[in-house]
């Protein structure tokens, strides 16, 4: 038999107010195969630590039981103390008497009790431990990139920087996401594609960044350090690689669409590229809305080509690869202003979206920078900007704050007074949030140097008379309704996780919350992780944020993938379930119960095979299998069996 | 299709002429209305305005009235009397525990209302219900130019829990007047509360309030305005008048209830309205259009 330790832990009085541990200790010294019980105030503390390392070596222990709290802090501790002796650290094993005992009784008699049953169960639990050794598996350094927004490129590069090779899919024909359509950004109000093109750029060149444009994720298979990917790459009708971007092809397309990039206030052509600085700087053409496909003529930008590189027959195609590690950094949408039924529900041209305005103060926008309303191209002279449209309204639309808001609105209404200077900017908000480097004094600049109002109420009404747009708020500062006659309103729309991220998501069995942004591991300590092992998140898809945090979040999403890459092997966790070859029937009943398609039926052999990488040993196989050919190391149905009686004992 | 009916006090006085015509264009289109025998008061917005479950006793009455005509389906005319009775349909729902104090304390009566088994309806709602097609077809004056101002006020709106359609942006009173042959004028304030009960004790706040939208409706070109619900047609009828009186140049805007304006487009009886009730006489343009 086994020669058994087991170390009872006071936890100061945490254990030893509710549980009488001389008792305990008396009760196990008689129990059939423990040669030695040991107590000490804090198990967990050096000296603690101590006494088990010597006591492995003096009493010549073959396992030990360590009787404290829950095995969740500090079963790696314990077991770590014993691999520095030499002791399989899978031979350690936690009775909890903390949680499950002390914590939740009163009466010291009943506690004392259950705690010596707890203890003996786990005692005849570690009699039948098998030594085990982690399982190794390799590692596939190449990543995958899930979006070429701000954080996408900023996780790719910083991965491809560390030497490791990166596969980034963008569903739109060019890189730069939300960030190229932005004007200036705060605070420092430098231009955006300034500070973002560059970076395009460094993607594109990069000798260990595979771009894919125009794609997306398909299918995907397999587990961390060794996924399979299939993309989607979409039909372009342009042969990117005889193509030279010269854009004649462009210039010559009759067929006007509305130009996504610049949110529908300027006109694109049905052979496009979303904007002069994209990367790749080459076309698409449009299958809606070529007049080609549409009635089978026309052809003009086939016939202008001298690359012979438009192909009308083109049709999309698939590329597998294989990936280590996938990074999911696909963005946001704005909340479409229809939603907006008391701001007009979209149908006033003069009440847009933020992002929209972003377009109108960019300097390569429909305006060139000039601040011109959408429905006669004047001048406004006065214009209302509306905080938290949709963000913090539970009842009506979303209760979250979308967080970028107060500042690019402060941004907004501060690069309009520079652009029109005898105009009025009024803000209403629910309360300014400046939280950020620089981000206070910027608010504080917008009210003190460029006289922009700020209202502190909302706005129950938006309508238009005559060529005014008349907003109807209430300024809860001096408890009085306003009235505005403006010229336009800009609304800061809530945010959104971007369209098709939810059928992503189930693609990638990645977990989303109740507003549909990606879930991390945990919301402090693992906030770049998703719940499965080996995807990434990044950037606004998770949660709203700004430029500088996404770059940041970018930046530890690459280096945890850095992280991943930087090991030999992965090593998994041994206390999975096999099988019995000898006894399996080939029923089947596991496969269809295992929730991570660890188990497969072999139909020529009729039985079923383990992946032992995927199994997280949860057990429901084991549960199923109906002739115990699917047994759990370390948690065999003897070992179980075994257990209860000796809980039963008393 | 037959329905059971809550008049609701106002219909049986001021109101009359809301109830004769619309029944009239119900029965036009082949909708019995079933008065409910022997009904009380809603208890009006008082009902609403404390959770005191006393308040609630007078519209449950008329619901187990509604529920014991054993028709499922009650229409209620009035929008004060449809929002109160509909709001205590919601408030027995929401609320096990209330709902058993209330069955406590109304011991004697022989039935016991759990809240689904009604189901309020409003006239718009209903005249969607039986379709809009039928009611195209129903028309017999085909009128050119009619703009129609819809005023909704805020009794089928507020709060959306019970609202029959989209509180900021509805659209369905101009449905109707689409499916009528009339044409819609949009304006901003036709969800706009008309100050309802500060008629009493705040007459200048309904003054401002019926001055803004009888002037927005203007401004948008309209002929007529119509409405649903009596408060509002006093506020923006009655007063009217009373600012002609103060402000000569002061432009009226004939009001009807939206049934009368479906009565003269189905050709019913014209002895239903009583024109005499209104305070802007809507004859002239009723003439002028060639519907009288």
């Amino acid at each position: 038999m086994k020669r058994i330790g087991v170390f009872v832990c006071h936890c100061g009085i945490n254990i030893a107010a509710t549980v009488d541990i001389e008792s305990v200790v008396k009760d196990l010294e008689d129990y059939p195969g423990v040669v030695l019980v040991q107590d000490y105030k804090y198990m967990c503390s050096d000296p603690g630590q101590n006494i088990i390392k010597e006591k492995i070596k003096s009493e010549r222990l073959d396992g030990i039981v360590v009787a404290a709290c829950s095995p969740t802090l500090h079963e790696n501790t314990f077991r770590l103390t014993c691999k520095t002796v030499g002791m399989n650290p899978y031979s350690c094993e936690i009775a909890n008497i903390r949680e499950q005992c002390s914590w939740v009784h009163k009466n010291k008699d009943e506690a004392t009790l259950k705690a010596k049953l707890i203890i003996r169960s786990i005692v005849e639990k570690a009699l039948l431990d098998e030594e085990l050794e982690p399982v190794q598996v390799p590692v596939i350094r190449k990543a995958l990139v899930l979006g070429g927004g701000i954080a996408g490129i900023q996780a790719a590069l910083s991965i491809a920087n560390s030497g490791y090779e990166v596969i980034l899919v963008e569903k739109q024909s060019s890189i730069g996401g939300r960030m190229a359509q932005l004007s200036e950004t705060f605070p420092t109000l430098d231009c955006s594609q300034c500070i973002l093109t560059p970076k395009m750029v460094d993607v594109a060149q990069h000798e260990k960044i595979r771009l894919m444009t125009y794609s997306e994720l398909e299918d995907i298979s397999g587990f961390v350090g060794n996924f399979k990917v299939k993309i989607r790459q979409k039909a372009k009708y342009v042969d990117w690689d005889k193509c030279t971007g010269c854009g004649l092809c462009i210039e010559k397309c009759p067929k006007k669409a509305p130009s996504e990039f610049d949110q529908g206030l300027e006109k694109r052509k049905a052979v496009f590229t979303p904007f002069p600085q994209a990367v790749p700087n080459k076309p698409v053409i449009d299958h809606e809305n070529c007049t080609y496909f549409k009635t089978g003529k026309c052809q003009l930008c086939k016939i202008v080509c001298s690359f012979d590189a438009v192909d009308f027959d083109e049709t999309e195609t698939f590329v597998e690869e294989e990936v280590g590690a996938i990074v999911v950094a696909t963005g946001y949408d704005v909340y479409p202003v229809l939603n907006m039924d008391e701001y007009g529900s979209g149908k006033l041209p003069d009440v847009i979206d933020g992002l929209t305005f972003e377009r109108i103060l960019s300097s390569s926008g429909p305006t060139g920078g000039e601040v011109r309303r959408p429905s006669d191209g004047t001048v406004p002279k006065e214009i209302v900007f509306i905080k938290c449209v949709g963000s913090r309204d539970p009842e009506h639309h979303f209760p979250y704050c979308s967080k970028i808001c107060c500042m690019y609105t402060t941004k907004h209404a501060m690069l309009y007074k520079h652009r029109v200077h005898d105009g009025q900017p009024y803000i209403f908000y629910m309360d300014v949030r400046a939280g950020g480097k620089g981000y206070e004094e910027f608010y504080q600049r917008a009210q003190e140097e460029d006289n922009v109002i700020f209202l502190r109420g909302k706005v129950s009404k938006v309508y238009q008379d005559d060529d005014k747009v008349v907003v109807c708020g209430i300024d809860t500062i001096y408890g009085r309704n306003v009235e505005i006659r403006a010229d336009m309103v800009v609304l800061a729309m809530a945010i959104r996780p971007s369209k098709g991220v939810e059928e992503l998501t189930r693609l990638l069995k990645i977990a989303i919350d109740q507003n549909g942004f990606l879930t991390e591991a945990h919301p402090k300590l693992r906030p770049v992780e998703s719940l499965s092992a080996g995807i990434y998140l990044a950037g606004c898809a998770q949660a709203p944020k700004d430029i500088p945090d996404t770059v940041a979040q970018a930046s530890a999403t690459a280096s945890m993938v850095s992280n991943l890459f930087s090991q030999e092997y992965l090593l998994h966790d041994p206390l999975i379930t096999g099988v019995n070859e000898d006894l399996c029937s080939g029923c089947g009943v596991c496969v269809s119960v295992c929730p991570y398609d660890a188990r497969k039926l072999n139909k020529e052999e009729g039985i079923v095979e383990v992946n032992e990488v995927l199994c997280e040993g949860c057990g429901s196989c084991s549960a199923a299998c109906p002739s115990g050919a699917a047994q759990q190391k370390n948690f065999t149905d003897t070992q179980l069996s075994n257990m209860v009686k000796a809980i039963l004992s008393e | 299709m037959q329905v059971s009916y809550y008049p609701g006090c106002t219909l049986k006085t001021n109101a009359k002429n809301f109830e004769t015509s619309a029944l009239a264009v119900l029965d036009r289109l082949g909708v019995t209305a079933q008065e409910l025998e022997d009904w009380y008061c809603c208890g009006v917005c008082f009902s609403q305005a404390s959770d005191n479950l006393m308040q609630q006793i007078a519209p449950i009455r008329t619901l187990v009235k509604a529920k014991e005509s054993g028709n499922p389906q009650l229409l209620t005319l009035c929008t004060m009397c449809y929002n109160t009775l509909k709001r205590s349909v919601e408030f027995i729902k929401a609320d096990e525990e209330k709902l058993e104090t209330i069955h406590k304390f109304m011991d004697r009566e022989a039935t016991r209302f759990y809240g689904d088994e009604v189901d309020v309806i409003d006239v718009l709602s209903l005249i969607k219900q039986i379709g809009l097609d039928k009611l195209k077809e129903a028309v017999v004056k085909k009128v050119k130019n009619l703009k129609i101002a819809s005023y909704y006020g805020c009794m089928l709106l507020r709060p959306k829990e019970i609202a029959i359609d989209s509180p900021d942006d509805p659209s369905i009173m101009e449905d109707i007047i689409l499916a009528s042959g009339c044409e819609n004028v949009y304006f901003p304030f036709r969800t706009e509360c008309c100050g309802s009960y500060q008629i009493v004790n705040e007459p200048d706040i309904v003054k401002t309030r019926a001055k803004k939208i009888i002037g927005s409706a203007l401004k948008n070109g309209a002929d007529l305005m119509v409405i649903l619900c009596p408060l509002c047609y006093y506020n923006l009828d009655e007063v009217q008048a009373e600012i002609r009186k103060e402000d000569p140049r002061f432009q009226t805007l004939p009001v009807l209830y939206i049934t009368q304006l479906l009565a003269l487009l189905l050709g019913l009886d014209l002895d239903i309205h009583d024109f005499s009730l209104h305070s802007v006489d809507p004859r002239p343009v009723l003439k002028r259009k060639g519907l009288l």
